[in-house]
């Protein structure tokens, strides 16, 4: 799956990262605790949050992560979106809910890839 | 051990948005010196996490980092109120943070436990009201 086939699939909204689009993600993770992301690092390339601050961004950025997807409705400002560009992860914004939004993209084949600890 | 570069940050207290700059910048220091992506990604993730307690806890500190051909360390040293039980605040779930904390996505009690997680060594020296002192060993493989 492409950060492109996300958007299709949550009918989001490109914030930052068009170009990016053709990058492929295999995993993916949804929350709004930013500590409980960091706890498990098996290579998701997305994460779904309701959550929208900047250390959203930097989360991501630890995390090697690709795609941050907002959902229900909520839009990163200027500051969030800079941060991002710096990092070259692309933002989507989705009127799904999370549950809904983690659903659909975990029908169509992102796996969740959690419970595997680094350690 | 050969050392390659020594890292100094002062990481600004109170101030929620700039958390995570000077591990921002570590990671892509350590990109350009060619270290693992595992151990890299180790290294940010103790990293963050401590700069996220020096802020929300210790109204910010420092940060130094030394890279070597063995071993990365990092020390983070803050000012804050000191830890009164550090085995309670190394258990999962426990947090002192308060509320609005939480609504930013940390708090949960993870901060050190994860620090912990992705260290093959760590060791905290803290006294009451004269600040704390994390060091973190991540070994190169």
């Amino acid at each position: 799956m492409t950060i492109h086939d996300i958007q299709q699939i949550l009918d989001a909204r490109w914030i930052y990262g068009e170009e990016l689009a053709d990058r492929e993600v295999h995993t993916a993770c949804g929350s709004d605790m930013m500590s409980d992301v960091l706890a498990f690092v098996k290579d998701q390339s997305v994460l779904l949050t309701g959550l929208v601050n900047p250390q959203v961004v930097r989360t991501a950025e630890m995390m090697d992560m690709v795609c941050i997807v907002f959902v229900r409705g909520k839009t990163p400002d200027e500051n969030i979106t800079a941060l991002a560009r710096r990092g070259e992860i692309a933002l989507l914004c989705t009127d799904e809910r999370m549950f809904t939004a983690c659903g659909k993209l975990y029908a169509a084949g992102l796996s969740g890839g959690v419970g595997e600890r680094l350690s | 051990m050969g050392e390659l570069v020594k890292l100094h940050y002062d990481v600004p207290g109170d101030d929620f948005t700039r958390a995570g700059e000077a591990s921002s910048d570590v990671k892509k220091k350590l990109k350009t010196l060619g270290i693992d992506p595992g151990c890299i990604r180790k290294v940010a993730i103790a990293m963050y996490e401590g700069e996220i307690n020096m802020v929300i806890h210790a109204h910010g500190g420092t940060a130094d980092v030394e890279v070597t051909t063995a071993y990365i360390d990092i020390a983070l040293a803050d000012q804050g109120p000191g830890i009164p039980d550090v085995a309670l605040a190394m258990t999962e779930g426990f947090s002192t943070a308060p509320e609005e904390v939480r609504n930013l996505g940390f708090g949960a009690g993870m901060g050190l436990p994860n620090m912990k997680k992705y260290t093959d060594d760590i060791r905290i020296e803290t006294e009451l009201g004269v600040g704390t002192t994390v060091y973190m060993r991540v070994n190169i493989a």
